[in-house]
């Protein structure tokens, strides 16, 4: 066993995730503006914007609690713990054990808990509505998920995200239809749980149908840079999360050679960028939902995970 | 074990008269709660002794009272060595926070001598190990509460909580009699190890199964049987409601294990179906009744309902899967719902513990009075925001490793071949998961209604922090809730002789493992290490916060609210308890409420102000109870003319039901 | 099992479930009409695949009828038929679409059940396939069910053929006679409904069939 070796694998993997999740929101922002025929800001914009807010004062308002000031570190813990345990460019990483899919799924439920509260926490209108958006929301796209992790865990026969990645790998899944229905049904989840178009839509403030903004609207400095942040790796590690368990090619397996791993990297970088591109090209496509329109687009993905689960369950005893 | 126990017991029971005497003085109330505390803490001490202890599992002895051929038989196997641990753990608990709570009580004649006699009544009916003692047992435990919940009978909405309950209690017990009598069967045996001896089987035992899923489920408050239980539980003094919640339902699923899992033989395949299938609908409905309320502990007693329906539809797996020779995943079902079973205690009398301090200090239930606590009750407002993370079931907290473990369960089911047990768990695995995140929904809504904001009201604004009585209870249950989050393991492994004991095989031991880790069936299956999650999270939480501070910025401005550049200084401008659940009740309202939202508008140009009105119905008090209701009244309407006879018709009345009787003898 | 062959052809079955959600879940009438066309290109792959691996050519015959009639001509005619009604951007309120979904998924668990166990000595391909197939009919029969506007009545009952005719490709060795008369039949069928629809127009002023219903109810 080469322990320092795997600690080091387990780092890098930490490192990464942290250093890619602006780039990729970059990327997403970029490709859109480019297929609105607009320029669009630089790719390294979200860095900048992260570093510019770090240094900033924070202005807090008068009545917010320490609650308040200790959330974002809650958000940012949580979020970068969830995307570092799911596997990017090589699976079997040290601690993967540790927490399995389903641990991940709740690990996002406590930093999405406590960015409501934030947003109820000042006692402004605008916090209220997007906390209590976006628990409903949440209350539709948690389950979607669970049930989605459900049918694709029987598949595999495991939670392990390492196990789940190394099997979809290997093959010997093949093509199921539960496995399409589970995409299918993840995409959709993906998409309302990271605030994007048709959901909640991430570039605007002072709309009414907005969420997310609103629940962080009275964060500042070092603060908003850290729900920022935390916002870019929780759509890079649904991207991963996608990647692992549906495009699985050219991940690096347990106990790899460096070689490997940097082939794993590559690749992996390659499909962030696919289906960073995918998004884009959804985004642009398609309109901005009213509100209550959302609970039947996410009731769709529930009823078609709830639909993989259940065919998985009927046709495993053929 | 079972002789210190029994003398403990009798302890309590002599505390009750003597609670009458209490009362008069000043210092009655904490002298009584101070001994309870005592005697509920050496009684936890001997069940987990028992509990922990693989040598002497089963102790048990007969005292010469109560039915004189049989006696009353006591006994402490692994299951009621657990249960009473919980029993005496959420009653120490109670105790501790009264101490500084019950100083508050307006009318504490009412509720000293009652509160012994409940938690007395409680451990008996878990040392039980004949049926009479456990009838008589759980009754005394139904009347004892019954006459906390109207320990504030003045106020009407009590009167008639004490009133349904009454009649729901009743109901349970008759279903429960009922089921001891069929387990009985001709010979009447009514002790426990007659009855293992000498079991029902086939229809009579799914006769027992059916009576005594009603009667410990309308205890425990599964949907539809639940009606009762959010009007009593919010109505008694709050730590009677936590011992209520927390305990008393506990009690009821001890019933339930007993009579099924221990008592009756082997399962019919469709008696885990029937679990599941009300285990699951509880769950979600639960939560959502929970999400519509206002009154902050009416939310915790819809959110028990929840909670139950989860430890049902683990109980249901359990079955399911032991009646398959699966004794393994059994297991593991087994202990998920046991497991539940205590982290509820925990952090269900925490919360109530919480909502009681909160009535104290600002005399609110309703959230919409409340606001901005976490200024002027910051220690409390820590605690339940540990006890709102707990519940909601997530990491690293103790509420998610249960429901991890349930969910394991249920992802081992597709190897079980009833056809219609492949249909209904993933419904039911949906539910959960539903059920799960619109916990976390209704617990944001009440933390961030009564502790964040601004306050309400001026009884809000001017609330104080409470006493250290109360805060030390909440304390002592906000750490274990953290424990049991981030070692589970040594709390599965306190579970393997109970499971060990009823579904005839246990977990893996857990503890022995690397780093604490819980790995419920096979390590690339799943596994999932609390410890470890809770020291990244904190790790990464601290890395990010001294790495922002040293090499940005760490100055802090304070500044009105910007609030989109339109703050308003009125407080009713904030989300309230009703706002913020609109949005869900509008997408599941509709079924289940059959919510009708009707907005008036007031014509341009008039200054008439706009009004929205909200219908809301409880379908499932308006098609069920209010039918047998009405249909009661309308017979005792009938009845009520034997009223007003004459005499000689009294007498002509005995004097044919003699006759009858003596005829239906005759042929 | 059968690999690749037992994967792909579950996989094209199972798309064309997923299709008859996506129609149920539609309530937007030019969208529900692309939806369809959609089902209908799902169901000519699938037919193309089958005729593939059971080496039966005149399946061929099917998947082409299928992608020509169903996925273009039928669709483009019924979008030109909605856009001279002026009903093209009408949205159907029905029950809720939770509810439906909620039943699509019982008919479907339903189905499977049903065909799982009435054919237990069948080959795992023709079962998972009369499954689905099954499924599609009884979607099809649910968007029937629960809409009030005739063109999309017209367009479940669509689906519920597209259905029959998934079944009937997976079972081998149906006649090229039968498949050529049941797509005439649909044709003839779309035919007939779509004069319907213009009388109703012409009499009601709408094509809500809830309409008919009043008329009726005045008549008796």
């Amino acid at each position: 066993m080469n322990g320092i070796g795997d600690l080091a694998v387990q780092g890098a993997q930490m490192l990464l995730v942290l250093a890619l999740a602006p780039l990729l929101t970059g990327f997403v922002r970029k490709l859109k503006a480019r297929l609105l025929r607009r320029q669009g800001p630089p790719l390294a914009q979200p860095y900048r914007d992260l570093i510019r807010l770090m240094r900033k004062d924070v202005v807090l308002a008068e009545n917010a609690s320490w609650l308040f000031r200790v959330i974002p570190y809650i958000i940012f813990a949580g979020t970068w713990v969830a995307a570092s345990l799911v596997p990017t460019f090589g699976s079997g990483l040290l601690f993967s054990w540790s927490a399995d899919l389903i641990a991940i799924v709740a690990l996002l439920g406590s930093a999405r808990f406590f960015q409501a509260l934030a947003g109820m926490d000042v006692g402004t209108s605008f916090g209220g509505l997007g906390s209590s958006r976006e628990v409903m929301i949440a209350s539709l796209a948690e389950p979607a998920t669970l049930i989605t992790v459900f049918s694709v865990a029987m598949i595999a026969g495991s939670t392990q995200l390492s196990t789940i990645a190394e099997y979809m790998g290997s093959g010997a899944a093949g093509l199921r239809v539960s496995l399409g229905l589970a995409l299918f049904a993840l995409s959709i989840v993906s998409i309302a749980e990271n605030g994007r178009i048709p959901v909640d839509n991430p570039a605007t403030h002072l709309e009414l149908t907005m969420v997310h903004e609103a629940m962080v609207l009275e964060y500042s400095g070092r603060h908003l840079a850290l729900i920022d942040l935390s916002a870019q790796l929780k759509l890079l590690l649904y991207l991963s999360l996608i990647a692992c368990m549906f495009m699985p090619w050219g991940s690096a397996p347990p106990q790899a050679d460096q070689l490997a791993l940097a082939l794993g990297a590559l690749t992996y970088v390659a499909k962030l960028a696919i289906l960073g591109f995918l998004l884009a090209l959804f985004e642009t496509a398609i309109a901005k939902m009213r509100v209550f329109r959302i609970p039947e687009f996410l009731g769709a993905a529930l009823m078609l995970a709830l639909l993989a689960t259940l065919l998985r369950f009927v046709s495993g005893s053929l | 074990m079972i002789a210190p126990a029994l003398i403990l017991v009798a302890v309590l029971l002599a505390l009750a008269p003597a609670g009458m005497a209490l009362s008069g003085i000043a210092r009655g109330p904490a002298i009584l709660y101070g001994a309870c505390l005592m005697v509920a803490t050496a009684l936890c001490a001997i069940a987990l002794s028992s509990l922990l202890d693989p040598a002497h599992p089963v102790s048990s002895i007969t005292l010469p009272i109560g039915l004189p051929w049989i006696g009353a038989q006591f006994r402490i196997d692994p299951l009621a060595a657990f249960f009473l641990a919980v029993v005496n753990f959420g009653g120490a608990a109670a105790s501790l926070f009264a101490l500084g709570y019950g100083a508050h009580e307006t009318s504490p004649g009412r509720v000293l001598p009652f509160y012994p006699a409940y938690l007395a009544g409680m451990n008996v009916v878990v040392l039980a190990s004949d049926a009479f003692s456990f009838l008589v047992a759980w009754e005394f435990m139904s009347l004892s509460s019954w006459a906390l919940v109207v320990s504030h009978h003045r106020e009407a909405e009590n009167v008639r909580a004490g009133y349904v309950y009454l009649l729901m209690a009743s109901f349970g017990t008759l279903a429960l009699l009922l089921a001891f009598g069929v387990l009985a069967g001709a010979s009447g045996h009514y002790d426990f190890d007659s009855i293992r001896a000498a079991r029902p089987v086939g229809q009579m035992a799914s006769l027992v199964m059916l009576l005594a899923l009603l009667g410990a489920g309308s205890k425990a408050g599964l949907v539809p049987l639940h009606a009762w239980l959010p009007l009593a539980h919010p109505a008694a003094p709050s730590h009677v409601s936590a011992l209520m919640s927390g305990v008393m339902t506990k009690v009821a699923v001890y019933g339930f294990v007993r009579i099924v899992f221990d008592l009756l033989g082997p399962s019919e395949w469709w008696w885990s179906m029937l679990l599941l299938a009300v285990g699951g609908p509880s769950a979600a409905m639960g939560v959502l009744y929970a999400l519509m309320q206002r009154d902050i502990k009416r939310v915790l007693a819809y959110s028990t309902i929840e909670n139950i329906g989860i430890v049902f539809a683990g109980l249901g797996l359990a079955l399911a899967f032991k009646a398959e020779g699966m004794d393994l995943v059994a297991a593991l079902a087994f202990t998920a719902a046991l497991l539940h079973v205590f982290n509820h205690a925990v952090f269900k009398s925490l919360l109530f513990f919480g909502a009681g301090s909160v009535l104290n200090a600002t005399g609110a239930r309703d959230m919409e009075k409340l606001g901005g606590l976490i200024h002027r009750m910051p220690q409390t407002a820590f605690a339940l925001l540990v006890g709102c993370v707990a519940i909601s079931a997530l990491p690293p907290f103790n509420g998610f490793v249960s429901e991890w473990l349930t969910f394991q369960a249920i992802l081992l089911s597709p190897q079980l071949p009833a056809w219609g047990l492949k249909l209904i768990i993933p419904a039911v695995g949906g539910l959960l998961a539903l059920a799960a995140a619109l916990a976390a929904a209704c617990f944001v809504k009440l933390y961030g209604v009564s502790f964040l904001g601004r306050a309400r009201t001026a009884l809000a604004a001017e609330a104080q922090e409470t006493d250290r009585f109360s805060l030390a209870a909440m304390f002592v249950l906000a750490a274990l809730c953290l424990a049991a989050g981030i070692f589970p393991a040594f709390f599965i492994d306190a579970l393997d002789g109970v499971s060990k004991s009823m579904v005839g095989t246990s977990m893996p031991h857990q503890a022995s493992l690397a780093w604490l880790t819980i790995v419920p069936i096979a390590e690339g299956r799943s596994s999932y290490n609390g410890l470890l999650v809770f020291a990244f999270g904190l790790l990464s939480g601290s890395i990010a916060s001294l790495a922002i501070h040293r090499l940005a910025s760490d100055r802090v401005r304070r500044a009105p609210a910007w609030d989109c550049g339109y703050p308003d200084p009125d407080v009713a401008i904030q989300y309230t308890a009703s706002s913020f659940s609109q949005p869900i009740r509008r997408v599941f309202g509709t079924l289940l409420f059959s919510v009708r939202e009707i907005g008036e508008m007031p014509p341009p140009g008039s200054s008439r102000p706009a009004r929205l009105t909200v219908e809301m119905h409880d379908l499932i008090w308006e098609t069920l109870y209010a039918p047998i209701g009405s249909a009661i009244s309308f017979a005792t309407e009938r009845v009520n003319v034997l009223q007003f006879l004459t005499i000689r018709r009294y007498l002509a009345l005995v004097f044919s039901a003699l006759v009858l009787l003596l005829l239906v003898l005759a042929l | 099992m059968h690999g690749l062959e037992f994967d792909v052809a579950h996989l094209l079955a199972g798309s064309l479930v997923l299709a008859s959600f996506m129609m149920l879940y539609q309530d937007r009438l030019s969208a529900l009409l692309n939806v369809y066309a959609a089902h209908a290109i799902v169901l000519a792959l699938s037919v193309t695949w089958q005729a593939f691996v059971q080496h039966a050519p005149h399946l061929y015959v099917t998947a082409s009828i299928a992608l020509v009639f169903k996925a273009i001509v039928i669709p483009v005619a019924l979008h030109r038929i909605i856009v001279r009604l002026g009903i093209h951007r009408e949205i159907e309120t029905t029950f809720g679409v939770g509810l439906t979904m909620i039943g699509g998924i019982g008919l479907v668990a339903l189905s499977m059940v049903v065909m799982l166990r009435v054919t237990p000595t069948a080959d795992a391909l023709a079962r998972e396939d009369l499954a689905f197939a099954l499924s599609v009919v009884l979607l099809g029969l649910l968007i029937m069910v629960t809409r009030r506007n005739a063109v999309s009545q017209v367009v479940g009952f669509m689906s519920l053929e597209n259905g029959l005719v998934l079944a009937a490709t997976g079972a081998k060795g149906m006649p090229l006679v039968v498949e050529i008369s049941v797509a005439f039949s649909v044709l003839i069928a779309f035919i007939v409904i779509g004069i319907f629809l213009f009388r109703i127009r012409e009499r009601f002023d709408s094509v809500d069939v809830q309409a008919l219903d009043r008329f009726r109810g005045e008549r008796r």
